[in-house]
């Protein structure tokens, strides 16, 4: 689950970390109040979605007057953002941050993500702030400083003066970074985070460190044990067949092909859509069924499936292990029935009793085709759904 | 001969007790696994399955003598259920759990590592040496004794392989789910350099799936140590990128972890990769002439 930057900051500030006053708005007269509540004579208005790129974008924005701040909310609020990291539809803008202006001296990075072949969180810190730090890692990879934390141990303060030293910090600077990657590093483990970013950490002009942006982003397998993020999940951000079809407990990835997929496992599921472009088709969509692959389940997702315009045929491919294929079957013919498919659906079945399950589609009398093997199943559906492209 | 796991393999399940742990207890039972008992906390002194359940992993290890310990227990009980296998002296644990958060991975592996326990798992289908023990959800019968070492991220591709490599008369010699998740306690090196020195084991089957970058370690791993003819397949090639496909570690970031970079590095250590799942046992053949 991603966070909204003004979460993030939120967030920082309980963490004691330095971030600029602000205040999250919905409208345009809030927009204009909340300048005026915060004071001063130049504030910085952003556009809160999940995506990174919005100052391009046109989302990011000094203003010298309240009323510009109201402007700038009038003019994004309600719409969709388009940015390099959105699709071309873009997300729609959530809220309005109004914050104060900081004055910038130098832009740095400071980052942490739990890396995978290490099996450790790292912390990332470079002098190239402000700029895409995945082009910095690919370009310049020296630039990019790390601190490796040991899992039973902790974050300690000795890497942070490590990583300031390296960092060219001096004076008070080093003791704030110092509280800054502590506090971060506790707020990381507190929250079950899966990446943090802070583009940039900027140096004022008065030599103080401050947190300009922040991005976080949570383990999804954490969020039972995560009320208070919960609570900050904003689902005007998610797709809407995904996040109906997590109501379900399926996994769904909308594509933009036109045959649709139903498969238990998430591995064979990305396989079956391997192997449907393999022969020429084009995938609609990534769908895990899950173990149990019960009519109730298997209903759900024709329905999400078909929600999909462009779905010109559905390839159901079920491996059955330990559940019986010709059960599986009557699942599939109920659904069908239940939900009236009308496009053709292909079903291969294998593994546990998938004769008597083949047989169990024969016998149905709808418009099902039973295919005899993977390859047999994708040909089948790529033909179903019009040929190969 | 086979690898981690054997006819004389001693198992306790922990969640025994419990709706996954009692069917699939029964089901490796009914397999010929020798199962020797559970462990559900406050059951202890009672019999479940015509075995002993015990309070603590501890008093199993004990009592039976166990080698290994398969977890059925919930994700949000799954880390302390790992630390509590590996302190009482079982080497091998296989957690099957889903869902499991990566922090809680993150300490587990670490004391596994240092106390010398091999963990497989989690969000996996288990381990399996046909004929002889089965330690998971897989379906036996699928099985067959044999000469093929399968190592998986995913569940439902092993079986797909397993399928083919029993269709096509190799069988098995073990097969072992590594799991989905970003942090498992097993990677694909770790279960490639059991293959190598197992005697049973003739050929290997890898199958990765896009997401970080264990099968590009795989492959140098195997250019420099594996001499067995390995065939790989990879799933994800039309997965999109920044989205998680259903496997917690499935998921391209930041570029990085396409199914074309893995099937590339895969081909330059001289493994030979399928593009379709179903050419597994085909390419098997080619590469061994069987």
């Amino acid at each position: 689950m991603n966070l909204h930057e003004y979460q993030a900051k939120q967030l920082f500030a309980e963490y004691g970390l330095p971030v600029s006053e602000g205040i999250a708005v919905d409208t345009a007269a809030d927009a204009t109040a909340a300048a005026k509540k915060i004071g001063g004579s130049k504030w910085v208005v952003k556009a809160q979605v999940h995506a990174g790129g919005r100052g391009k974008a046109g989302g990011v924005k000094l203003v010298d007057t309240p009323e510009e701040a109201g402007a700038f909310a009038e003019q994004w609020m309600g719409k969709n953002m388009v940015t390099y990291q959105t699709d071309a539809g873009g997300q729609p803008v959530s809220k309005i941050l109004v914050e104060t202006c900081t004055d910038i001296a130098q832009e740095l990075y400071l980052g942490a993500v739990i890396d995978r072949s290490s099996r450790r969180i790292v912390f990332m810190a470079s002098v190239e702030g402000g700029v895409e730090i995945e082009k910095v890692a690919a370009e310049t990879p020296e630039k990019i400083l790390k601190a490796t934390i040991d899992p039973l141990t902790g974050a300690q303060p000795y890497q942070a003066r490590d990583l300031a030293f390296r960092l060219e910090l001096k004076g008070g600077q080093i003791k704030q970074f110092t509280n800054l990657f502590l506090g971060l590093a506790k707020l990381f483990q507190d929250m079950d985070l899966a990446l943090l970013e802070i583009n940039p950490l900027v140096i004022t002009d008065e030599g103080n460190l401050h947190c300009l942006d922040g991005k976080i982003n949570i383990d999804g397998n954490a969020m039972y044990r995560q009320p208070k993020l919960r609570e900050m999940h904003d689902p005007s951000q998610d797709d809407e067949r995904e996040a109906q079809a997590a109501e379900w407990e399926l996994n769904y990835v909308a594509l933009d092909g036109n045959i649709g997929c139903m498969v238990n496992g998430a591995g064979l599921a990305m396989g079956t859509m391997d192997i449907v472009q393999l022969h020429g088709g084009s995938p609609a969509n990534f769908l895990d069924v899950g173990g149990g692959a019960t009519k109730e389940r298997v209903t759900e997702a024709f329905k999400i499936i078909l929600s999909d315009e462009n779905v010109a045929a559905v390839l159901v491919n079920i491996f059955g292990g330990i559940v019986r294929c010709d059960l599986i079957a009557e699942g599939v013919i109920g659904a069908v029935n239940e939900v009236g498919v009308e496009v053709p659906v292909v079903v291969r079945l294998e593994g546990n009793s998938a004769e008597l399950g083949r047989d169990v589609l024969k016998k149905s009398g709808l418009n099902i085709i039973a295919a005899t093997s993977l390859s047999d199943a994708a040909e089948k559906v790529v033909a179903a759904a019009g040929g190969a492209e | 001969m086979s690898i981690l796991v054997d006819k004389n393999t001693k198992v306790i399940c922990q969640g025994f007790t419990g709706a996954q742990g009692t069917f699939h207890s029964e089901q490796a039972i009914e397999y010929g696994t020798k199962m020797v008992g559970g462990v559900t906390p406050g059951k202890g002194g009672q019999v479940h399955l015509d075995l002993p359940v015990f309070n603590t992993v501890r008093e199993a290890f004990d009592e039976t003598g166990a080698d290994a310990s398969v977890i059925y227990v919930p994700a949000a009980f799954c880390k302390d259920s790992i630390l509590e296998a590996a302190a009482s002296g079982i080497k091998l644990i296989v957690c099957i759990t889903e869902g499991i958060p990566t922090l809680d991975m993150l300490v587990a592996k670490e004391k596994c590592d240092q106390l010398g326990v091999q963990l497989i798992g989690p969000n996996c289908p288990g381990v399996i040496t046909p004929g002889e023990c089965k330690i998971g959800i897989m379906p036996g019968h699928i099985h067959k004794p044999g000469r093929v070492g399968i190592v998986s991220r995913s569940g439902t591709l092993t079986y797909e392989a397993v399928k083919q490599t029993t269709d096509h008369g190799f069988g098995q010699s073990s097969c072992v789910g590594i799991g989905g998740d970003p942090i498992p306690g097993s990677n694909f090196i770790d279960i490639l350099s059991l293959f190598q020195q197992d005697e049973q084991t003739e050929a290997i089957v890898m199958i990765g799936e896009i997401g970080g970058t264990a099968e590009e370690e795989a492959a140098a791993y195997i250019k420099a140590n594996v001499s067995k003819p390995v065939v790989a397949y990879i799933a994800g090639v039309t997965a999109p990128p920044g989205k998680r496909m259903g496997h917690a570690g499935a998921i391209i970031s930041g570029g990085k972890g396409t199914a074309d970079e893995k099937f590339a590095a895969l081909q330059d250590a001289g493994v030979k990769t399928v593009r379709s799942l179903a050419e597994i046992g085909n390419g098997l053949s080619e590469i061994t002439g069987w």
